[in-house]
């Protein structure tokens, strides 16, 4: 099972004046956060797109493109791209020229992401959703097809026999669908033979196992030819050398991120009930010691079969060598123990069909 | 009128699944439309909803004692009013501009569901359901007389539609607390404290100004 991270870019803050950091210096942490998973053995690094002073991470193939000079093994990716208001052809070169520069190590992961500021940004109206993203995914699997294209759609100008370039190391790239778990998004995917990324923020992670079901049940219904049929699971997760103290450190950051986003969106701060329930036995934040996120993994994994299991740890200026340290313990101590529990797994049952 | 026992679902997204899988928990017969084909809505059903049946929106609304809005607000115009005249409707849509995009006719309406109200003039609309969470919906219901009993707000202006619709979500986990006409709904949408709060009965009287023994 694949493990990893993904941010949005989190800003620090300055512990002695309690000063926002700047956004540049975001950046370069975000970069030296992939370093560092990438050096642990983690699988994935996914940025998520976001465009404000506490999530600036507005241009993730710029620092993508950094971490595909200097890491080896890791997947680098996005969680997610807003595809609705960008364009699909621009996506896939500077998705396409990142494999190139990783070696065949690019994703991309399309959704609507969880803000809309990019929606003003670009000039495209939120009536337009449903309608924007259909025509834009469209696009961006025919561009994963071949290297010509002939396209007619509403959003963008048409496209008569145009070459896009450069090609992936692989032929193709993995396109993921992400979303929040509404079925009809898991039935999309399935109906296009595309891998599917949960995003599970609250509440009980595992009433999203129906979810998955639905999705194995479409793709054997539809048969789609070549199709990518894996489940990932992205949520809020921290990790520290001991449950309580973790637990402590991150309800900070978290209550901080989602009160900031709640006073934006008209929803009530968290409370500390609702984030320790969630932050234990089911719930889906994944928030303790090595031992306990390994189990609660494995435990999801027994009632989802995800294939990839990713983590936002840099929530609500969550200072760097926290975030640098949950990547570590991620690495070097969760994921050693979910690899043995699934070894002796699939050891004590012979694989049936 | 007599007990219900079919509940119609227009929506087949996380909010109308959720209330799909509490109202066959509770015992009614479930019956969920929504824009796309009956038969991939059918295949949704198998497992979000094991027992509840995909069908048209003509047939749920013919053939229910209850039917919940939860399609997206902006397709709310696609309701047929003549259909619904007469039937108990639960408005669980919400306005959500920074979201769903800006709907003109919702900016600076008292509160979404009465812009609902007026395109469905007929229909027995009843406000409900909208100011608590989906995974919520799922996770929260209790008992009777649980002590975490989670406590849901009814407006209306048909008040024994606002009765049946109580005793309803009653049946699925919540307390209902009986918030009066149509225009209290603005009481409990996004943006005021009770909006994803989480309030128990007394709560959630006190925070919509009701008097606490009624």
């Amino acid at each position: 099972m694949e493990l990893g991270v993904y941010s949005f870019g989190d800003v620090q803050r300055d512990p002695e004046t309690g000063a926002l950091g700047t956004t540049a210096e975001a950046q370069r942490n975000l970069l030296e956060a992939i370093q560092l998973a990438d050096q642990v053995g983690l699988d994935y690094f996914g940025i998520g797109e976001h465009h404000t002073y506490e999530m600036p991470a507005s241009a993730a193939t710029v620092v993508l493109g950094a971490a595909a000079a200097t890491t080896k093994n890791i997947l680098l990716g996005s969680a997610v791209t807003v595809l609705s208001t960008d364009d699909p052809v621009r996506v896939y070169q500077q998705f396409a020229t990142l494999d190139a520069l990783s070696n065949g190590r690019a994703e991309i992961t399309a959704g609507r992401g969880s803000s809309t500021e990019s929606f003003p940004l670009f000039g495209h109206s939120l009536n337009d959703y449903d309608d924007l993203y259909a025509e834009k995914l469209d696009l961006l699997l025919r561009l994963n097809e071949s290297d010509r294209i002939t396209w007619e759609g509403r959003f963008r100008p048409s496209l008569d026999d145009a070459l896009v370039v450069p090609r992936p190391v692989n032929g193709k790239l993995p396109i993921w669908l992400a979303t929040g778990g509404n079925p009809n998004s898991t039935v999309r995917a399935a109906i296009a033979g595309l891998p599917v990324s949960y995003a599970i923020i609250g509440g009980d992670a595992e009433r999203f196992a129906p979810l998955a079901q639905l999705y194995r049940q479409a793709v054997e219904q539809v048969k789609v030819p070549n199709a990518d049929v894996r489940i990932s699971v992205a949520s809020p997760g921290f990790v520290g050398e001991d449950s309580n103290a973790a637990k402590e450190l991150w309800w900070n950051h978290y209550h901080e991120a989602f009160r900031a986003i709640g006073e934006i969106r008209g929803f009530p701060a968290p409370q500390r009930a609702g984030y320790d329930r969630d932050a234990n036995g089911k719930g889906a934040l994944f928030v303790g010691s090595p031992e306990e996120i390994a189990d609660r993994i494995l435990a999801l994994h027994g009632a989802m079969k995800h294939d990839r299991h990713f983590f936002q740890m840099d929530l609500g200026q969550l200072p760097q060598k926290d975030f640098l340290r949950s990547i570590e313990l991620l690495g070097t101590k969760v994921k050693p123990l979910v690899d043995a529990a699934l070894a002796e797994k699939a050891d004590a049952q012979p694989e049936t069909a | 009128m007599t007990e219900p026992k079919v509940i119609g679902i227009l929506g087949a997204g996380r909010v109308g699944t959720a209330i799909a899988r509490r109202a066959l928990a509770a015992g009614y017969q479930v019956r969920v439309a929504s824009s796309r084909p009956a038969t991939e809505i059918a295949l949704v059903l198998q497992f979000v909803a094991p027992g509840a049946i995909a069908s048209d929106a003509d047939e749920v609304i013919a053939g229910s004692d209850i039917i919940v809005l939860a399609l997206p607000l902006s397709k709310y115009r696609n309701l047929r009013p003549d259909a619904l005249a007469g039937k108990i409707v639960v408005d669980a849509m919400n306005y959500w501009a920074p979201t769903d995009g800006v709907l003109p006719e919702f900016e600076g309406a008292p509160s979404s569901t009465e812009v609902v109200a007026d395109h469905l003039a007929g229909a027995r609309l009843v406000r409900s359901f909208n100011h608590m969470g989906y995974h919520e919906i799922d996770g929260e219901a209790r008992p009777k007389g649980d002590a975490e009993r989670r406590a849901m707000a009814v407006a209306g202006d048909d008040p024994q539609a606002r009765e049946t619709v109580a005793g309803f979500i009653d049946r699925l986990g919540f307390d209902p607390v009986d918030a009066g006409r149509l225009s209290a709904a603005s009481a409990f949408d996004i943006g005021t404290p009770v909006f994803g709060a989480r309030l128990d009965r007394g709560q959630l009287k006190a925070a919509l100004n009701l008097p606490a023994a009624a």
